[in-house]
């Protein structure tokens, strides 16, 4: 298990890859739906050269209950740009995005998987920091979390790699034969 | 205690406990696997589950959508349960807590928590909670055969066409292991409704017709050849069960509703 606290330094991040497990420490912001369409309209200078996290939490009294990853895919739209405009290093989420986001990816920064249910597991690692755009409710405001020891599977290096890419390349050819 | 207050407790029931057959089936699944990622991944699950239910939290951030099978007795107005199961829903979102999720599609306002309600008379007061996360619901489909693009006749190898497209497409979108309920049958409405009626079969609950109890289990073999395993990252378990149910249909239509479920499929009786 390899411990990184961010902000990491570019060299770190361009040497992690695919199948490496990992601990985060530091800052991170999580977005959404909503939270991504925002993101290109303004600009939340906080968010520059940070982490992102595709996550909805469950707050309550200002304690994180449950906060695991939401499905990435809905955001591969916005994700190049997000990671052009604002630098951004790392991104978690669960099932994976597209080749275009695989190509932003490239020579600047990953995406981590995290496990999906896994709500407590993770919320245990979490402090509060500050919260953006309270109006769009819970889940799809942008919470800024400190996070000790959040564990996650490298899955999207920078290098062009894609775990999720070799699964479902392997799956293809079994579901093909599947339908033969 | 009265019914409200039970509807509650079942709320946190369903929201913190994973069922039994559920967790026994992923433990199953965790001894199974050799691969280091997918054999953490499904530890983790595990140790989160167990977390939850010590400390009475949900599971998952995504409550979902609380969806309500009520069996009752024409002693019970159906106005009046389904006032009470409003209410009930509307106090659990405080107090275990849920996670507001009803979103209007116009405002984008989120107003809380919107309780699907489904009725049938019966003798006894039955009530069937389901809280059904959005990911898993995202891969849901229903498909209309003949379909070419798999190729896909109106009998049962066109029904499992359309399942091993359907598990292919999720990939790991939906949390897998997954939980499978399909219907076949002659309206939309009714494949959806009976596809994800399935999802309250327990893991090993035997079909009781014979030739669909072998095919859930030949087409779950063939499911899980897929490879996509725990999360979409590889492995050997890609899906838990698939439960089927057979409807008549209109001559002209043949559909199949394929309700998804993710591993953290959460539902209680009371």
């Amino acid at each position: 298990m390899i411990s990184l606290n961010f902000p990491l330094d570019q060299k770190e991040i361009l040497d992690l890859k695919i199948g490496d497990r990992i601990l985060i420490n530091g800052t991170i912001f999580t977005a959404r739906d909503r939270a991504h369409q925002f993101l290109m309209e303004h600009h939340l200078g906080n968010i520059d050269n940070s982490i992102i996290y595709h996550c909805g939490p469950l707050i309550k009294d200002d304690l994180v209950i449950s906060a695991g990853p939401t499905t990435s895919s809905r955001l591969n739209r916005y994700t190049p740009e997000l990671i052009r405009k604002y630098g951004i290093k790392a991104i978690i989420g669960k099932g994976g995005m597209d080749d275009a986001v695989i190509n932003s990816l490239m020579g600047k920064a990953v995406y981590l998987s995290a496990i999906g249910g896994a709500g407590i597991t993770y919320a245990k690692t979490m402090r509060i920091k500050n919260a953006y755009n309270l109006e769009f409710g819970m889940s799809e405001a942008i919470w800024e979390f400190e996070v000790k020891d959040f564990p996650a599977i490298v899955t999207m290096d920078s290098r062009g790699n894609s775990l999720y890419k070799q699964i479902y390349k392997k799956s293809e050819a079994i579901f093909r034969n599947q339908l033969l | 205690m009265g019914l409200k207050d039970e509807i509650i407790r079942l709320f946190g029931e369903t929201a913190t406990q994973l069922p039994e057959d559920i967790i026994i089936a992923l433990e199953k699944a965790e001894r199974t696997e050799d691969d280091p990622i997918s054999k953490d991944i499904l530890g983790r699950i595990l140790a989160n589950v167990g977390q939850a239910k010590k400390e009475s939290k949900p599971i998952c951030q995504d409550t979902g959508i609380p969806i309500f099978y009520v069996e009752y007795p024409r002693i019970y107005s159906q106005e009046k349960l389904k006032r009470i199961i409003e209410d009930a829903t509307a106090e659990a979102t405080n107090i275990i807590p849920l996670r507001p999720n009803a979103v209007d599609s116009l405002t984008g306002e989120n107003t809380g928590n919107k309780p699907f309600l489904h009725f049938e008379e019966s003798d006894n007061l039955k009530i069937d909670l389901l809280l059904k996360g959005g990911g898993s619901e995202n891969v849901s489909s229903i498909y209309q055969l003949p379909n070419s693009d798999i190729n896909a006749g109106r009998d049962l190898d066109g029904v499992r066409r359309c399942i091993l497209d359907s598990i292919f497409k999720a990939q790991g979108k939906g949390c897998p292991p997954y939980i499978v309920g399909v219907a076949i049958g002659g309206s939309i409405e009714e494949v959806a409704y009976l596809s994800k009626k399935q999802l309250l079969r327990k893991i090993d609950d035997k079909n009781t017709i014979d030739e669909l109890n072998n095919f859930e289990e030949c087409v779950l073999e063939q499911v899980n050849q897929l490879g996509i395993g725990p999360m979409g990252l590889g492995g050997k378990t890609t899906a838990l069960s698939i439960k089927i149910e057979n409807s008549m249909r209109h001559p002209a239509s043949f559909f199949v509703g394929i309700s998804i479920g993710c591993w953290c499929l959460r539902r209680q009786t009371l």
